[in-house]
Parts: C-alpha cells; sequence; structure tokens
C-alpha cells in the first residue's frame, strides 16, 4: 500500500512552477515533509476550503500547474467543489486526495470514503472527466508527470494510501506570512 | 420578483456593476439571489469578469482567498440567508488577512412574507462582526455606489474585509 509521505514527495519531486494549497491535518505535513517552499500555502483550518482556494487561486494564475494536497476528510466537508470547479474548468487545476478512509487527527473514526463512498465517481459525476483513483506510484509518477505536462481540463486524483499516521512535520501557522510570501514569490504586492 | 421594477430600482444593480468594473474585480462568486439577478446576468455577459457560481456561500469564501492570493481582486454575491454558511470558514479571512468584499442582499427585515428568511435576516450583521467582518448598509437606490466604491476602498487598498448589506427596502419584498 502506497506509503503517504512517499507519495507527496514524488508528486512535488520536480514541481517546476507548480503552486500548492494544502488542506488541513496530515495533508499539511505530508507538503512541510517534501521540503518547505514560498509557494506552498497551508491550510491548518478552513475545512472543506482547500479546493476551491485552488480554484481561485488556478483561475488567477493560468500559467502556472496549482496542485491542491488535501485528506478524503476535508475534501468530504465540500464535496460542492467539484460541482463548482467543473463549472469553471481550469486547466492547470489538479486534486489530489490521499485517501485513507479516516479521520487521523481525530482519533482514527472511519470516514465516508472508507464506507463506500467514491470521491472519484462523485467528480465525475459532477463533470471533471478526468477523475480517477491511484493505487501504485506508477500512477502517481503518471500524474506528476500530466501535472507537470499541462492538460486541457481540471483533474481529481483519488490517491488510495495506507492508513499508517507519519511523524508530524509542522509548517508554520501564520497565515498572514503564508499570504504574504506566496504572493512575494509570484511579483505580487501584499 | 426581477424584472418587474420601477427605472430606478434597476439603477443600482448597474451602480454596483460599473463600480465593479472600476475596481477592477476579475472573481465574482454568487449563490443565485433574485436581488442580485440583474447584476449577476451583466457578470456573466462580461469577459473580463468570471461569474463563479457556487453551491454554497462558503465555498466563496475560500474561492476569493485564492484569488487573492494569485493577484486577483474578487467579490461575493448573496443573500442574507447565507451568512450563516460562511461563519467558519471566514476564519480563513481573520487569521491570513485576505481582503474580502460581500455584496449582501438582505431578506427577512422589511415586509417579509416568509417567516424562515427572518432569523438568519435579524442576524446577518451580527454574525458578519463576529467573525470581524465590516458591514455597510444602503438602504436607498442613490448610496448604493458611494456605498460599494467606499467598501471597495477598504478592500482593496486596505486589505479589510468588508461586506456591503443592501436593504430589502431597497431591493423590495419578494412577491408571491
Amino acid at each position: 500500500m502506497l506509503d503517504r509521505r512517499d507519495v507527496v514527495a514524488r508528486l512535488l519531486a520536480d514541481r517546476g512552477e507548480a503552486l500548492v494549497v494544502t488542506g488541513l491535518g496530515a495533508a499539511t505535513y505530508d507538503v512541510a515533509a517534501a521540503g518547505d517552499d514560498a509557494r506552498n500555502f497551508y491550510l491548518w483550518g478552513a475545512m472543506g476550503g482547500a479546493a476551491l482556494m485552488g480554484l481561485g487561486l488556478a483561475i488567477a494564475q493560468p500559467d502556472r500547474p496549482v496542485v491542491v494536497v488535501t485528506g478524503d476528510g476535508e475534501q468530504l466537508m465540500g464535496l460542492g467543489a467539484f460541482a463548482t470547479i467543473a463549472l469553471q474548468a481550469p486547466a492547470n487545476l489538479t486534486v489530489v486526495v490521499l485517501d485513507n478512509g479516516l479521520y487521523g487527527e481525530t482519533g482514527g473514526q472511519q470516514s465516508h470514503t472508507g464506507r463506500g463512498v467514491d470521491l472519484a465517481a462523485v467528480a465525475r459525476g459532477c463533470g471533471i472527466a478526468d477523475a480517477s483513483r491511484i493505487t501504485d506510484m506508477a500512477g502517481v509518477d503518471a500524474l506528476a508527470a500530466a501535472i507537470r505536462a499541462g492538460g486541457s481540463a481540471p483533474r481529481v486524483a483519488v490517491i488510495t494510501i495506507d492508513p499508517a499516521e507519519a511523524p508530524r512535520v509542522l509548517p508554520s501557522r501564520d497565515g498572514a506570512y503564508l499570504r504574504g510570501r506566496m504572493q512575494a514569490a509570484l511579483g505580487l504586492a501584499a | 420578483m426581477d424584472g418587474t421594477v420601477s427605472a430606478e430600482a434597476l439603477a443600482w444593480p448597474d451602480a454596483i456593476f460599473a463600480e465593479l468594473r472600476r475596481w477592477d474585480v476579475r472573481q465574482v462568486a454568487y449563490v443565485p439571489d433574485g436581488g442580485h439577478a440583474r447584476l449577476i446576468r451583466s457578470i456573466h455577459a462580461d469577459a473580463a469578469k468570471r461569474a463563479i457560481p457556487l453551491t454554497t456561500e462558503e465555498e466563496g469564501i475560500a474561492v476569493l482567498a485564492g484569488a487573492a492570493l494569485g493577484g486577483h481582486r474578487g467579490a461575493l454575491l448573496m443573500q442574507s440567508s447565507g451568512v450563516g454558511n460562511c461563519v467558519n470558514m471566514l476564519s480563513l479571512v481573520k487569521t491570513c488577512r485576505f481582503p474580502l468584499l460581500a455584496l449582501v442582499t438582505m431578506r427577512g427585515e422589511w415586509g417579509e412574507f416568509n417567516p424562515w428568511q427572518v432569523p438568519m435576516g435579524s442576524t446577518t450583521e451580527a454574525a458578519f462582526r463576529l467573525m470581524d467582518v465590516e458591514t455597510r448598509r444602503a438602504d436607498r437606490p442613490e448610496d448604493v455606489a458611494d456605498t460599494v466604491s467606499a467598501a471597495a476602498r477598504m478592500v482593496f487598498e486596505g486589505g479589510s474585509a468588508v461586506a456591503v448589506l443592501l436593504g430589502q427596502r431597497l431591493i423590495g419584498a419578494k412577491v408571491f
């Protein structure tokens, strides 16, 4: 079974110009563990908002890949995001859902995906045609290559991962700082 | 209610649209509302703006935070009944000090026939205040442009979070 840290490290190893937004909890730690970067925006709250924040960012920065890395619980809180993203259809947006089927931050309770809800099918039903489930590293490599190559439509990748917890790697929790440093990296006035 | 109103009542949505253009607002996220119907049509017809329909209001808070992160100015259009949905997502605005311009049509406060609109209508301002979003009101058509312009300056030049409440007396009570 795929290790979440290996997946995220591989996904971001050759990220190029990509901007990354993380969903609260373990996805934030996974992206931090892969290497801090001014072009990472870590959410520590705003549950259900990661993919939508990625949408606004992708529309504002159409020439750069925007990658949202989140978990199944975070995405379940914002299922409408798939419908909203499908209507806008930003070609540079990829939503990666690390799916361990449980809420790791709150005691490991089984999530809806752990009991059969299929987030890739939900995304497809909303109109995101390129929505797939990935279960091996070859699939992760193909996804990373697709992000680098760009495309013509948004994509959702639900990656089945081992539910084992990884050691916490805690990036900055200062939201204003994280905002300002990404804006500076983009050459924008904060 | 849209389509059967006086020329004066038609003018204020156009005044808002003119302000959004003047301030170079690029992403307009919205949950459909009768009071905003004319403005929403104008935004869809403007190639310089991205109209972003939402499934629920709090989505717009996150979308516009992403827009601001990437250098786009945004506005969120909604009805007062949606403000309560935004409360937790507003932690994003507060913690990260993102700018926010919300334009809210009021229900439940003036000649409201539907009592289900009253609980949230009567607490709309308090809900925004709870999360440190400034509120300003416009109750007369002639006040709309100035109120939106002043709010936009606070948001786009000052980085503040401001909601403009468009009074139900301005919009007209919904008739069934």
